[in-house]
C-alpha cells in the first residue's frame, strides 16, 4: 500500500472514524442510536450502489456514460408496478426482465451500432435522448400516477437487540430485505464478471474494443448482454425503491444521487460503485444526524438539509484530489 | 528448435499453396490514398514481411486483411473464399489473428486472463450456463486453461501469470500480445511491428519466438517491420510498399538489390 498515492483514502477513513467516535463520547446510551443511523445509512447506500452499478457496467463495457440509467430504473419500476396489478409479482418480474432485454437489444440495434468509434460526448447525448424518450414513453404506456409495488413485507419497524442495548435498535424489515437483495445481486454480478468466460470477454471489451474484436469477441452481442444486465439491475433498483417510496417520476432523479457515487468509487470499478454507495449513504445520514446539531450550535444556522448536498460536496472534493475515484483506473498517456 | 538460417528454414517447413491473396486493393481516407492497387499473396507456412518507410501503408494493409478497414477497391481471398471486405469478427473466426503495434492489451487483467480471452471463440458453453456455473462450463474452462498454460510455457512468461499486464515491462507486454493471438490457434498470424521500440536483446527474443511459432505450429506469418535487418533475416518473401504502392516483391536478397527499393529507403537525387 503506497501511502502517498492513497492518502485521500486514508483521510476519508480518518474522517469517518472521527465521525463514528463523536457520538460515542457523548454516552453509552447513544450507541444504539448511532448504530441505527449507521444501518439506515448502509441501507440507502446499498440502493445508491445498485443504481451506480448500472452506470459502471455500461461505462466499463462500452465507454458510454449512460445518462439513461435513472430513466431505466423508472421505466422498469413502472412496468413492474402496473403489471403486478393484474398478475402475481414473480410473473410480472419475469416479464419486466424480458422487457428490459428487448430494450437493451433495441438500444444496440438502433443507437449504439451506428455510433461505434464516435466521441464520448456524442454517445452521452444519445443516452440523453434515450432518457427523455424512456421517461415519456413510460408515461404513455404505463401512466403518470404514483403506483405501488407490494413486496408483501411488513412496513412496521421492528426492535432488535433490545437485550444488549437499552431500548434496542429500530430497523425496518422491508429496508433490511431490500438491502439483502441488493447485496446478493452485487455478489452475483461480481462472480459473473470475475469468474466466467463471458465476464472475461466483457472486461476485455471494456479495456480495448479493437483488440477484443481482433480475437473474435462479438462487440454487438456483448453490448446487448451488458445493457440487459444494466436493465436487470435497474429493475431490481426500481423494485426496491418503488416498494419503499412508491413508483413515481422522482425515482428517475435518484440517478443524480448515483453520480457522486461513481465519482467517488471510480467509473470503471464494480467494487468502487458498491463502496462508494455505502460511503455516500452512511456519510449523508451521519452528516444529517450528527453534523447538523453541531452547525446549529456553532454557527446559529437553521441546520438540516445536509443530506441533500453532502454527497455532491464529497464528490467535488474527490474530483479535486483524486479524479479517477477510489478504485478507478488512473489514465496515463504515453507522450 | 527454430532454424537460424533462412535457407534451412525454407526447406524444413515445406511451404505450401497460397492461403491468402490480395488483389488490387485500394484504400483512401477522404483525399488521402493509403493504398493504391496493391496485390500480393501469402503461401502456407511461410513468413511474409511487409516493409516500407513511414506512412507507406503497411499498417493499413494489415488492417484491411484483418477487416478493420474496408477497401474501396479490390478483393481478399482467404482459403479459397473471395470477399471484397473482411470483418474483424469474421476474420477471427476464419483463423486470422493479429498483434498490435501500439499495445492493445487488456491492461487491467492478468497475463493469464489476457491470453484466456484468445480462447473465446473456442468456448462453446452457453452464457446462462456460465452464469450459473453448471454443466460443462467448468470442464471446458479447465481444458482451455491447459492450452493456455502451454502457450505461457512456450513464451517463457510463467513467472508473470498472475501479474496485471499493465505492470509488465514493454518487451514482456509484446510477448503477452503474441500469446493472446496464439491462443486462437490461428492459420495466419498478422504481426504489426512486433519489434518496435525494443532493445537488441528483446528483439532477438522476439525473433526466436516468431521463428519457433512458424516452425513448431506451422503458422503462416505476415509481419510488418521497420527494422530491415530483422526482416531480411527471418522472412521468406518480402513485399515493399511506398506511398501506398507496391514497389518490390520477392526474396530478401532480390528486394535488397531492387533499385526502387533502395531509392525509397535512401532517397533519390532529383
Amino acid at each position: 500500500m503506497n501511502l502517498q498515492r492513497n492518502w485521500p483514502v486514508l483521510a476519508l477513513v480518518l474522517l469517518l472514524a472521527a465521525g463514528l467516535s463523536a457520538p460515542l463520547v457523548t454516552g453509552a446510551s447513544a450507541v444504539a442510536f448511532f448504530l441505527e443511523v449507521l444501518l439506515g445509512g448502509l441501507m440507502s447506500g446499498v440502493l445508491y450502489a445498485l443504481v451506480a452499478l448500472g452506470f459502471v457496467l455500461i461505462f466499463k463495457a462500452s465507454g458510454v456514460f449512460n445518462f439513461a440509467q435513472g430513466a431505466m430504473v423508472l421505466f422498469a419500476a413502472l412496468a413492474l408496478a402496473r403489471m403486478s396489478e393484474v398478475m402475481p409479482l414473480p410473473v410480472a418480474f419475469g416479464i419486466a426482465v424480458l422487457i428490459m432485454i428487448v430494450f437493451a437489444w433495441l438500444v444496440e440495434r438502433l443507437v449504439l451500432r451506428h455510433l461505434v468509434n464516435q466521441e464520448g460526448v456524442v454517445l452521452l447525448m444519445a443516452t440523453l435522448g434515450i432518457t427523455y424518450f424512456l421517461d415519456g414513453f413510460g408515461q404513455t404506456v404505463w401512466g403518470a400516477d404514483i403506483y405501488e409495488i407490494k413486496l408483501g413485507l411488513p412496513k412496521t419497524p421492528t426492535i432488535v437487540l433490545d437485550n444488549i442495548f437499552q431500548g434496542g435498535i429500530l430497523i425496518n424489515v422491508e429496508d433490511f430485505v431490500a438491502a439483502c437483495i441488493a447485496a446478493l445481486l452485487v455478489i452475483c454480478l461480481a462472480v459473473f464478471f470475475q469468474k466466467t468466460p463471458t465476464g472475461r470477454a466483457l472486461r476485455a471489451v471494456a479495456d480495448d474494443h479493437q483488440a477484443a474484436q481482433s480475437i473474435g469477441i462479438p462487440l454487438n452481442r456483448i453490448w446487448v448482454i451488458v445493457w440487459s444486465v444494466a436493465g436487470f439491475v435497474a429493475l431490481v433498483a426500481g423494485m426496491v425503491w418503488g416498494a419503499k417510496l412508491g413508483v413515481q417520476f422522482s425515482i428517475s432523479l435518484i440517478a443524480l444521487k448515483a453520480l457522486p457515487v461513481v465519482i467517488l468509487g471510480g467509473l470503471t470499478s464494480v467494487p468502487g460503485a458498491i463502496i462508494g454507495g455505502l460511503i455516500i449513504g452512511v456519510g449523508e445520514k451521519m452528516a444529517e444526524v450528527f453534523l447538523s446539531p453541531v452547525m446549529v450550535k456553532a454557527f446559529d444556522l437553521a441546520g438540516g438539509g445536509i443530506e441533500n448536498w453532502f454527497a455532491y460536496v464529497l464528490a467535488l472534493a474527490f474530483l479535486l484530489v483524486r479524479p479517477e475515484g477510489l478504485f478507478g483506473e488512473k489514465h496515463i498517456d504515453r507522450v | 528448435m527454430g532454424a537460424q538460417a533462412p535457407e534451412g528454414v525454407m526447406s524444413a517447413r515445406n511451404i505450401g499453396d497460397i492461403v491468402l491473396k490480395l488483389d488490387g486493393v485500394s484504400l483512401a481516407f477522404g483525399g488521402v490514398k493509403a493504398l493504391t492497387g496493391v496485390s500480393f499473396d501469402v503461401r502456407e507456412h511461410e513468413i511474409r514481411a511487409i516493409i516500407g518507410p513511414n506512412g507507406a501503408g503497411k499498417s493499413s494493409m494489415l488492417n484491411v486483411i484483418n477487416g478493420v478497414y474496408t477497401p474501396q477497391q479490390g478483393s481478399i481471398t482467404f482459403r479459397g473464399e473471395t470477399v471484397t471486405q473482411m470483418r474483424p469478427h469474421h476474420a477471427a473466426e476464419m483463423g486470422i489473428a493479429r498483434t498490435f503495434q501500439s499495445l492493445a492489451l487488456f491492461k487491467g487483467m492478468t497475463v493469464l486472463d489476457n491470453i484466456m480471452t484468445g480462447r473465446n471463440l473456442k468456448m462453446r458453453s452457453n452464457v446462462w450456463l456460465q452464469a450459473l456455473r453448471v454443466g460443462p462450463t467448468q470442464k471446458e474452462e479447465l481444458a482451455q486453461r491447459a492450452h493456455v498454460e502451454r502457450i505461457i510455457d512456450f513464451l517463457e512468461i510463467q513467472a508473470y501469470r498472475k501479474t496485471p499486464v499493465g505492470r509488465l515491462p514493454y518487451g514482456l507486454q509484446k510477448r503477452v500480445d503474441l500469446g493472446r493471438a496464439l491462443a486462437m490457434e490461428p492459420q495466419v498470424l498478422l504481426l504489426d511491428e512486433p519489434m518496435a521500440g525494443m532493445n537488441m536483446e528483446e528483439k532477438q527474443d522476439m525473433c526466436r519466438f516468431v521463428l519457433d511459432v512458424n516452425d513448431e505450429f506451422g503458422t503462416t506469418i505476415v509481419l510488418i517491420e521497420h527494422d530491415m535487418g530483422v526482416v531480411m533475416d527471418i522472412s521468406d518473401r518480402v513485399v515493399v510498399l511506398d506511398y501506398g504502392k507496391k514497389i518490390g516483391d520477392g526474396t530478401p536478397d532480390a528486394v535488397r538489390n531492387n533499385q526502387s527499393v533502395i531509392d525509397a529507403y535512401l532517397g533519390v537525387a532529383h
